[in-house]
């Protein structure tokens, strides 16, 4: 049995719910067959991995969904081994470098050089370039996406990358130079009722509008959440009704709390134990930029009017430290002291412009 | 044709595919250094190295797309033609193994080999052949600092033999002894009327009809990048299919490149207490627009609608970068601000820029730069801070 969100997973271009037009300009690029390199952008949830694959089918045909997963070895030239795991069908191959940190130039480099240098072998391949897709290509460091800028040049009559990411600035200028980039917005409140109730129609069931909107309102443009959270609560209770609670991750709950202690008192003390709490999310790798977030978002339901856009600013200056440095635990901290500085002062009346 | 293959990766993919087939970006791949656009300088130097048969250490530099990989094998064709050009040009770039010790090894299996130089090549056609073979490094920026020293004397070992081509992006991250070393070249972003004739030269090859209108919006969105031009035009003929009727319209351009609509950033500044009447957007709309605009009165800008609002662009998913240069526009060119908020705003516009380089958050920062700008812009009296 699987899962809603797999199961009712669109597989062919006409059969995507949302930005219908979008589908339709992809319909055309797969057609013709000078098919660019492409980069696909937008929030998470938003459906561009399933874009990705209803492409490729339109692409290849129902060949690309014969995947096999392989583990893969490589050696970086400090003869460290590198184990990577590999999607790949006749026609594409899917990989995560960033899960091999610094390394993933190696990775990217092998890998490329060896589709590069097979010729398509199935004759009745429509196309005779195979696709090579990588996920979270933001987090590519910058050596492997140096590594890129030529390969995708010289290699083009046998290759196409699909880069798939979040955002796009982190990825350097030539890349982008060399990609058609597609943008993939979240579905609006409106797109995602009509899923949801697509999925209930498949499943026999009705979706009450109450329990639709709360879904909804709670997903905040990410579909797979949205359907996830329908498949639970579907589970907890059968008819939909009533008062539904949306269970939060963990991890969500915690850091809410860090926020509540920080909001509660302003103390030394205060900061060891946060610090602490700091230290357990982090060990649960949950990313530090997604705790900062999260925690600086509750903080500001919390705090007087006047504080929340220094909250938010002293947020973002330290997520961008924590980024150029290294120890993420420090620019939590520090941040955690900033806004405990600036609450306590605010609280006894100081005169602001000093501090901020 | 098929069996050539991997054997002539080197000149280009385009002996292996149906040129029917090809990405317009290889297909009209500069073939000869008089096929580039606009950098009249740079070409009319190589010009004459092609009749002095010497040729100056050289460093392109410049940003993507402006044609500084295209021009050095250009040249190094029209130097060696096809049949030389595998045995007298070694081409290594950022994603080959450049450690030092690899470079070198690379670098003097290559010097060592001396081909028989047969000016008259295959096609009939005689080409000057200088008696030195060209190493070119391209993406050399992203080559380590030890390595690029260790260049140096490579460089000087086998000068007798041998041409060096640096290309980068970056000159800066070269360093000055090895730079020194060389003839500098600066490509610069394409000027509108090269881009302009560059892209009509290409649609009438490809027999699709292109406006004026059109083109202007290419140009508008590809800030001097020729490649990227290129794909979105090509792109853009594939929408409309080759069909006759349908024409590439601006918008379509627009969309392609992921330029924010106008109706969107106007929004957005309005949140911000900014009044998009007077800003860069309303220069080529009548006054009947403006009329139905007045309606929207201005509320106070506060933390939540801000904080919405800029939710609400996240999820639409436009890149940050995209967001702050057009939000940019609209405040620094609004008519209706004090100059001296401007330049607070303008402050504040750098900082994020910076911080979006070096990967912080889109979302923090988008947020940072509205409620900061929105306080300039809020304020009473200007502060002076
Ligand atoms: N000056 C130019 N004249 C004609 N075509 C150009 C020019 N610049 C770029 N192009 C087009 O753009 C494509 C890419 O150009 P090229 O590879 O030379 O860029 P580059 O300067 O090396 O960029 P990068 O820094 O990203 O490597 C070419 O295939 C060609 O189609
Ligand atoms: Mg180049």
């Amino acid at each position: 049995m699987s899962l809603w969100v797999d199961k009712y997973r669109p597989r062919a271009l006409d059969d995507l719910h949302y930005h219908t037009d979008l589908s339709a300009r992809l319909k055309s690029l797969a057609a013709s067959g000078d098919f660019p390199h492409m980069l696909f952008y937008g929030p998470s949830g938003a459906g561009k991995k399933t874009r990705i694959s209803a492409t490729l089918r339109a692409i290849f045909g129902n060949g690309v969904e014969k995947i096999k997963i392989d583990q893969r070895v490589f050696v970086t030239p400090t003869k460290r081994k590198l184990d990577v795991n590999v999607v790949q069908s006749n026609f594409h191959i899917e990989l995560t470098p960033s899960d091999v940190g610094n390394y993933d130039r190696v990775v990217i480099q092998e890998i490329l050089k060896e589709i590069a240098g097979t010729q398509q072998i199935d004759l009745n391949a429509k196309q005779r370039f195979k696709v090579v897709i990588i996920n979270e290509a933001d987090s590519l460091s910058r050596d492997a996406q140096a590594a890129l800028r030529r390969t995708m040049e010289k290699y083009m009559s046998n290759m196409r990358l699909v880069l798939c990411a979040n955002s796009t600035s982190k990825l350097i200028a030539p890349i982008k130079s060399r990609c058609l980039l597609v943008r993939v917005a979240a579905p609006s409140p409106d797109e995602m009722h009509a899923v949801l109730a697509h999925v209930a129609k498949k499943e026999k069931f009705d979706l009450p509008q109450s329990a639709a909107e709360q879904i909804v309102a709670d997903a905040n443009g990410n579909m797979r959440k949205a359907i996830l959270v329908l498949e639970a609560l579907k589970m907890q209770s059968p008819d939909l009704t009533g008062d539904l609670k949306i269970a939060k991750p963990d991890w969500e709950t915690y850091c809410h709390k860090v926020a509540d202690m920080i909001v509660a008192e302003q103390t030394p003390t205060q900061v060891l134990a946060v610090r602490a709490k700091f230290y357990e999310l982090l060990s649960h790798c949950i990313p530090p930029t997604v705790i900062i977030k999260t925690v600086a978002e509750r903080v500001v339901e919390r705090v007087d009017g006047a504080l929340k856009a220094d909250v938010m600013h002293w947020a973002a200056v330290y997520e961008m430290r924590m980024r150029l440095g290294s120890k993420k635990i420090f620019h939590l901290e520090a941040w955690v002291v900033k806004v405990m500085t600036l609450h306590k002062h605010f609280m006894y009346d100081i005169d602001l412009s000093e501090f901020a | 044709m098929f069996l050539k293959g991997k054997q002539t990766a080197k000149n280009g993919p385009k002996h292996a595919v149906d040129p029917q087939l090809q990405p317009w970006v290889e297909k009209y791949r500069p073939k000869t250094i008089d096929d580039v656009s606009a950098q009249e300088h740079t070409v009319a130097v190589l010009r004459k190295t092609l009749t002095s048969t010497n040729l100056p250490h050289m460093l392109f530099y410049g940003p993507p797309g402006t044609g500084k990989t295209s021009t050095i094998l250009a040249l190094a064709r029209q130097l060696y033609g096809p049949d030389n050009f595998r045995t007298r040009v070694l081409e290594l770039n950022a994603s080959d193994e450049r450690g030092i010790s690899i470079v070198r090894e690379k670098i003097k299996a290559f010097a060592r080999q001396t081909p028989a130089a047969t000016v008259v090549a295959a096609d009939g056609t005689t080409y000057p052949c200088p008696p030195f073979k060209i190493i070119i490094l391209d993406e050399a920026d992203s080559m380590t600092q030890d390595a690029q020293a260790a260049l140096r004397r490579i460089m000087e070992n086998y000068a007798r033999i041998t041409r060096f081509c640096l290309v980068c992006n970056y000159v800066t991250r070269i360093i000055e002894p090895l730079a020194s070393r060389c003839s500098k070249f600066r490509f610069k972003p394409l000027d509108t009327n090269s881009t302009q004739s560059r892209l009509e030269h290409i649609a009438r090859e490809e027999h699709i009809t292109v406006s004026p209108e059109t083109v202007q919006a290419l140009i508008a969105t590809s800030g001097g990048d020729l490649r990227r031009s290129i794909t979105y035009l090509q792109t853009a003929s594939r929408l409309t299919n080759g069909n006759a009727d349908t024409t590439i319209t601006p918008r379509d351009i627009q969309e392609i490149a992921g330029v924010v609509p106008d109706e969107i950033i106007d929004d957005f500044a309005r949140t911000l207490g900014v009044d998009p009447r007077y800003g860069p957007s309303r220069a080529n709309k009548n006054d009947e627009d403006d009329a139905m605009m007045v309606e929207h009165t201005f509320k106070k800008p506060d933390f939540t609608s801000v904080r919405g609002k800029v939710g609400e662009l996240i999820r639409e998913g436009y890149s940050g970068a995209q967001l702050l240069s057009q939000l940019h526009d609209a405040i620094i060119e609004n008519n209706n601000l004090d100059s001296k908020i401007k330049s607070h705003c303008a402050l504040v516009f750098a900082e994020a820029d910076k911080a979006l380089c070096d990967g912080a958050d889109e979302e923090l920062w988008i947020l940072d730069v509205a409620l900061r700008c929105s306080k300039y812009i809020n304020a009473p009296v200007p502060t002076s801070t």
